[in-house]
């Protein structure tokens, strides 16, 4: 496969983070990991984290940077499990204290800020600092989110990314996986993101939004036409902590796929050294 | 044999641009082309060929369920169901929806089940669809990751609620009722067949051997797309150790008569064309909510060539308007004269082997007159020649157990 090839040689040298496995209530969790300094979790978007991407090569250079993968996504089986919120929050609480994250920051990516913003609703405890790209949960039906399972495939890519080309290298079947395997790993993540969200209505979020009381930086694609960059303010005005924003330019849904530079740069310098 | 007349009830007025004007007939179909005055009309004229076909001899009726749907005018076929128990007196009433994960409690369709086969005398059969993803998780927001393990427990609670003689406490994983105990309850016990519409999953194949159910290949493609499932279907009966009683299985098939064919080509290709045109179009973007598809099933999908090739062939048939040539070529619609379709059901049913055949004779924009003529010209040409096949060898275990008919309610018309 050259795809990946010839996304490095445009990007940085992207290298395989450490992998390792734990298991927690039963479920076992990959866990990635790469840098060294003070922890920071990252839990990945609509399709997980089907391969390490720049973006957490580019937060390894600051930062210890650990990713477990969650339940149905790459990495993870057990969705089928889980009910609801409480169920989803579980395993996650269960994967960050696995992987040594409890009370670490925290990043997470749509679906997988979603769920950073819930851990954080009902366990404050368990996270230091938030940052949120694009998360789902909250509803407005003056402008809604649009319907990511609604959609034909040829037009998903610039639905979900400002530069669709870089969104099909991060899911092209790297060289050595099994065909058949990584397709039915790619749609599981999405079932598993179809498991908590269908049908993208309000999750309740907005009633526990108030309990966040980290500081909480929110990213989000300028040109993001999943969750509107507007979602930003319904976020920073239910979150009770300190909030900044950070709108990404030539950035959709998927800001740390389409700008990963520009997104690490906006993290590490919310989150510092540590 | 078993002969079922089968109603879709579509929408007979879409215009004739619609495919290109209209993205979808199916979740998100405009809603200003309903006509309520229209479906004043046409309700009434399908009940009426239900009701005629019933008069005219076919062992059954079947009815099914639809939502956001312009083929489809059905979303509760248990109130069409409950019309025709009291205007008919012998055909089956094959209810061949509930979608059971869409309603809560699920103890609903066991009562409305149970009414229905108290009211006609024992005639019901209990159709289980898990129904389509256009249907669940999109017009009834269902999450399609949960849909078949919704499904499953309201199919036990629904068995067990007719079943069980106490009131019993469900704690179900989605359901938690402290009192299930249904009146009314149904006359055949201990409960009506359970006949399971499906696509081609080995999975459903499996569940209905076990469970010793009906499978009902409900495809609108015809005979010739349908033989590789229903050959898929008897090798898995097999493997698992069951006889070929061809009351296992249902087929849907489309069919138009006339006196002859060339007459048959004239007098159907009109409501054909508006059928495999106008009411299949349905937006592909409604085809695939992630989950829908068991692993297993996708994972054969992926990896069978030839099933890659078959859903290609599929989908471009489902989603491209053919001809009617090419729908009869194809096998979709079987049209010809009595003889005719006499001759090519026979081959259908014993080379399918399926002892319940489903009839689409109404189909598309037909209206009632030619509805009646194609039903009648059936009824008492092609159905004489098709009666006893399979009977000398096997009985259908599956087909309702009716009381006697002195033992059944009078229909009054009047207070006398």
């Amino acid at each position: 496969m050259s795809a990946p090839r010839e996304r490095r040689a445009r990007g940085p040298a992207v290298s395989a983070p450490r992998e390792r496995s734990v298991e927690a209530a039963g479920l076992r969790f990959r866990i990635w990991e790469k840098g060294e300094g003070a922890p920071l979790g990252f839990l990945g978007g609509l399709r997980g984290l089907p391969r390490w991407p720049e973006v957490l090569d580019r937060l390894a250079a600051s930062r210890r940077v650990i990713a477990p993968s969650l339940p149905g996504f790459p990495g993870a089986l057990g969705h089928d499990a889980l009910d609801g919120v409480p169920d989803w929050v579980c395993a996650v609480l269960d994967a960050l204290e696995a992987s040594g994250l409890e009370g670490a920051d925290l990043v997470g990516a749509s679906v997988g800020a979603t769920l950073a913003a819930e851990v954080a609703c009902f366990a404050r405890a368990s996270v230091r600092r938030l940052v949120l790209i694009a998360p789902f949960g909250l509803f407005d039906e003056r402008e809604p989110v649009a319907d990511v399972w609604a959609q034909r495939l040829s037009e998903l890519p610039s639905l979900l990314s400002a530069e669709p080309a870089k969104l099909e290298a991060f899911l092209a079947r790297p060289e050595g996986e099994d065909e058949v395997e990584w397709q039915i790993a790619l749609t599981r993540a999405s079932e598993a993101a179809a498991r908590l969200l269908w049908p993208l209505g309000d999750l309740g979020l907005a009633r526990r939004l108030h309990r966040i009381r980290a500081p909480t930086l929110l990213v989000w694609g300028a040109r993001d036409r999943v969750v509107p960059a507007s979602y930003a303010k319904r976020f920073a005005d239910g979150i009770s902590g300190w909030v900044e924003q950070k709108s990404i330019p030539d950035a959709g849904h998927m800001a740390e796929i389409d700008r990963p530079e520009a997104v690490a740069d906006a993290i590490l310098r919310f989150l510092g050294s540590g | 044999m078993k002969l079922l007349w089968f109603h879709l009830m579509p929408y007979t007025d879409l215009p004739e641009d619609f495919t290109e004007k209209h993205p979808s007939v199916w979740v998100d179909i405009d809603s200003r082309l309903f006509d309520p005055l229209r479906a004043h009309e046409i309700y009434n004229e399908f009940m009426d060929e239900l009701e005629f076909a019933a008069q005219s001899g076919f062992d059954g009726i079947c009815v099914n369920e639809h939502h956001s749907n312009a083929y489809g005018l059905m979303p509760s076929p248990n109130l069409i169901a409950a019309s025709l128990a009291r205007r008919t007196r012998d055909a089956a009433l094959v209810i061949m929806g509930n979608s059971l994960a869409l309603y809560n409690p699920p103890i609903r369709v066991a009562e409305e089940l149970a009414m229905l086969d108290c009211i006609s005398g024992g005639r019901v059969v209990a159709g289980f669809p898990v129904g389509t993803p256009m249907d669940t998780c999109y017009a009834y927001g269902q999450n399609p990751s949960q849909l078949r393990q919704r499904y499953e427990e309201a199919h036990d609670l629904i068995l067990k609620s007719w079943t069980e003689p106490e009131p019993f406490v469900w704690n179900g994983r989605f359901h938690k009722l402290r009192y299930v105990n249904p009146w009314p309850r149904p006359l055949q016990q201990p409960h009506p067949p359970v006949w399971i519409p499906g696509g081609g999953s080995v999975e459903t194949w499996q569940w209905c051997a076990r469970r010793d159910y009906v499978y009902s290949y409900l495809s609108y493609f015809g005979y010739k797309a349908g033989e590789a499932t229903m050959r898929g279907f008897w090798r898995e009966m097999e493997r698992l150790g069951k006889d070929a009683n061809p009351y296992r299985a249902g087929f849907l098939q489309f069919v138009g008569v006339a006196e002859s064919r060339r007459e048959a080509l004239d007098l159907y290709r009109e409501p054909a064309e508006y059928f495999y045109g106008r009411c299949l179009h349905v937006d592909p973007r409604f085809a695939a909510p992630p989950g829908y598809a068991t692993e297993k099933t996708l994972r054969a999908r992926v990896q069978s060539m030839v099933a890659q090739a078959a859903e290609r062939a599929g989908n471009r048939h489902f989603f491209q308007q053919p001809d009617f040539e090419s729908i009869v070529d194809r096998g979709y619609v079987i049209v010809g004269s009595p003889d005719e379709v006499a001759e090519r059901l026979r081959a259908v049913a014993t080379e399918l082997n399926v002892g319940h055949l489903m009839l689409l004779m109404q189909f598309g924009n037909m209206r009632r007159p030619l509805a009646v003529h194609n039903t009648e010209l059936f009824a008492k040409r092609v159905m004489p020649q098709l009666a006893g096949l399979f009977d000398d060898r096997w009985e259908d275990l599956w087909w309702p157990r009716p009381l006697p008919a002195e033992r059944r309610a009078a229909v009054r018309e009047g207070p006398r």
